[in-house]
């Protein structure tokens, strides 16, 4: 596709969701705009419950936006729908779909069917998407005999069979273990990265997996969406200081000394505890301005005889910044997730 | 996993605008594949669950062996043997109707697969179709195994005028039968649970409407006429006419080429009225979102 100028690979305004429910209809959505271009791993991060689910429900052409509108590659998803699941895919974490009767190579095959294949090019592609997935062992096993981590890989699989443009992931590794997880996130990178346009929507709760798969991510509470940017723009945004830990051998003087120091925020030592190898270490807790001032502190201790046993500069991680959008953790947030409509469904 | 270089995939490969463009021919194409996509698990699970041996051949056997029994035992004609054997056989198309169309949609919700199917490109009838023509061949050999065991063990003697017929009216009644089960499926689907219970409350009772066991004229004219819209017991009052040529049936009989029509209209009437309800159901789920499990 070179040179060419594609329209957004997704693009919603104002996308509002509510399901009918009682005592009251619930607000899964509540006016969501986004723009994802070609070519993007976009993370949906959110607690369960905050509308990451609908909103893929809605540009998958599974679910009518109750208002608002939703475009994938330009195709409308209420009148577009054909356009749209001929390009599109998708693979939700904890699927069982398919047949446990058959084989590993058979569902997938079948499955190729359904995007109009022909028979052996079909056969053809599940044996090398088989192969690319890590499943070549399995390949001739029934479905119903899979590990959880390999039923995912097929699923995997099976969401490449048309090389889709855009491939929606809804929580791709929930139930996995580490090391399939790793393996399924490395795969996913993998085939993003193979065609320039490729787009993947990812929704998940899990903070490691949205900071390193995705280009950008949304975080979503409550059918909102509070802030859009890459990982690193997003924590920029409660890390206006630097804070490191050290660990000392000893620390004369007290914490005082070196709060007073220019460029330090804040000192404070946190508790004398053993290190990995037993010694008993002075933990402190230091506040810059910025890492400039870290100088100062080092000299400072060395002129007081303490000796750095250890150095630590404490990031901020994406549950910080979902902390301070939202106001608290997301434990909290997925026992409190849905809102009450304040109208009637549409 | 670099892009594939095969013919689907260099069109998908164009570009995504492009690639969303099909031409007629290539839907037409996805909707046949997409047919015998579906029918394939049905087609190649025939001879994975040996639990079928049981369910399907050994208990229709043994049900209509009791009325052969019976039969025997009041000295009722010999063809009615015949005929008890011939709905025993169809007794298997029936049962896979119920079970594995009108039920099938509400099972594949619940497994996931439904989404999949509306998120893929093909027109949802095909999903219908394949299911249909698996079952039809799944049911069929189970039939054919049922026919030939009873058949030979009870001695029964089938006299053909004219196989033609005999061959176009099953196959109609396959039609107007699995028609029946593509409406049932998504009617199934919106009622959910409810639906399944009474998919098994009315097994019996068609049955015996349908006359799998005696002629279905002997429920009297008025009888025969409130279940015709039953593509089993049409079909079957037809079958038997046409199989055991000669022998006498009660008074008020239709004669087949009446019961093809029947079956015609039915095949015809089912399969649009199956079309219609999908797209209906499909609307409704996408405005409800109640089709769906994981709907959060």
């Amino acid at each position: 596709m070179p040179g060419a100028i594609l329209p957004l690979a997704i693009e919603t305004r104002a996308v509002r969701r509510v399901y009918a429910a009682r005592p009251q209809p619930i607000v899964a959505l509540d006016g969501v705009d986004l723009e994802v271009p070609p070519g993007e791993l976009f993370g949906l991060l959110g607690p369960n419950g905050a509308g990451k689910t609908t909103l893929i429900k809605i540009l998958t052409t599974l679910l009518l936006p109750s208002s608002g509108t939703a475009r994938v590659f330009g195709f409308d998803v209420e009148r577009e729908t054909k356009q749209i699941r001929r390009i599109m895919n998708m693979v939700a974490g904890g699927e069982q779909s398919g047949y446990g009767i058959l084989t590993v190579r058979e569902q997938l095959w079948m499955f190729t069917q359904f995007y109009g294949l022909a028979g052996g090019e079909g056969w053809r592609r599940v044996d090398e998407l088989v192969e690319a997935v890590g499943l070549a062992e399995q390949r001739l096993q029934r479905v119903s005999t899979l590990s959880t981590g390999q039923r995912q890989k097929m699923n995997l699989a099976r969401g490449l069979l048309n090389d889709p443009w855009i491939l929606f992931l809804d929580e791709p590794t929930l139930g996995l273990d580490v090391s399939a997880a790793r393996s399924l996130r490395e795969l996913i990178v993998e085939w993003q990265r193979a065609v320039p346009g490729r787009t993947i929507l990812l929704t998940t709760h899990y903070m490691a997996e949205a900071d390193e798969l995705c280009d950008r991510i949304a975080i979503v509470d409550r059918g909102r969406i509070l802030a859009i940017g890459s990982p690193t723009e997003l924590k920029k945004r409660v890390q206006r200081e630097s804070i490191f830990r050290i660990e000392l051998d000893r620390l004369d003087g007290g914490a005082g000394a070196l709060a007073r120091l220019p460029g330090v925020v804040s000192a404070s030592a946190a508790a004398d505890v053993a290190d990995s190898v037993g010694r008993q270490v002075v933990v402190m807790n230091l506040v810059l301005e910025d890492d400039g001032a870290l100088g100062r502190v080092v000299g400072a201790l060395a002129e007081t005889g303490s000796r750095i046993q250890g150095l630590r500069k404490s990031e901020p991680t994406l549950e910080d910044v979902f902390v301070e959008l939202v106001g608290r953790g997301f434990e909290d947030s997925e026992a409190a997730s849905m809102v009450p409509a304040t109208e009637e469904v549409g | 996993m670099a892009a594939s270089t095969m013919s689907f995939l260099e069109r998908a490969g164009t570009g995504p605008r492009e690639a969303a463009r099909w031409s007629r021919r290539q839907v037409l194409l996805t909707d046949l594949r997409s047919v015998r996509g579906r029918a394939y698990p049905r087609v190649k699970g025939l001879l994975r669950e040996p639990s079928w041996v049981l369910f399907e051949i050994l208990l229709p056997f043994l049900a209509t062996s009791a009325f052969v029994f019976v039969y025997r035992a009041i000295d009722a004609p010999q063809q009615y043997v015949g005929f008890v054997v011939l709905g025993g056989a169809l007794s298997a198309f029936w049962l896979n109707v119920i079970w594995m169309m009108a039920n099938q949609l509400y099972w594949e919700k619940s497994q996931g697969n439904l989404e999949l199917y509306f998120a893929a490109p093909m027109h949802f009838m095909s999903i219908l179709f394949g299911m249909a023509v698996g079952g039809m061949v799944m049911s069929s050999t189970r039939a054919a195994t049922v026919l030939l065991i009873a058949g030979t063990l009870y001695g029964v003697t089938f006299s053909v005028d004219q196989w033609a017929l005999l061959l176009g009216v099953f196959l109609l009644t396959l039609g107007a039968l699995y028609g029946l089960g593509m409406v049932l499926a998504s009617l199934f689907l919106v009622w959910g649970r409810e639906a399944w219970h009474m998919g098994q409350l009315f097994t019996e009772p068609v049955y015996f409407v349908s006359g799998l066991n005696f002629p279905v004229a002997r429920l009297g004219f008025l009888g025969a006429l409130s279940v015709a819209f039953i593509p089993l017991a049409t079909g079957l009052d037809a079958m038997r006419q046409l199989a055991f040529a000669g022998a006498a049936f009660p008074a008020g009989t239709p004669p087949p080429l009446v019961e093809v029509a029947i079956l015609a209209a039915m095949t015809v009437v089912s399969i649009v009225a199956a079309r219609w309800m999908l797209i209906a159901m499909e609307r409704r789920a996408r405005r409800d979102g109640r089709l769906s499990v994981r709907w959060q």
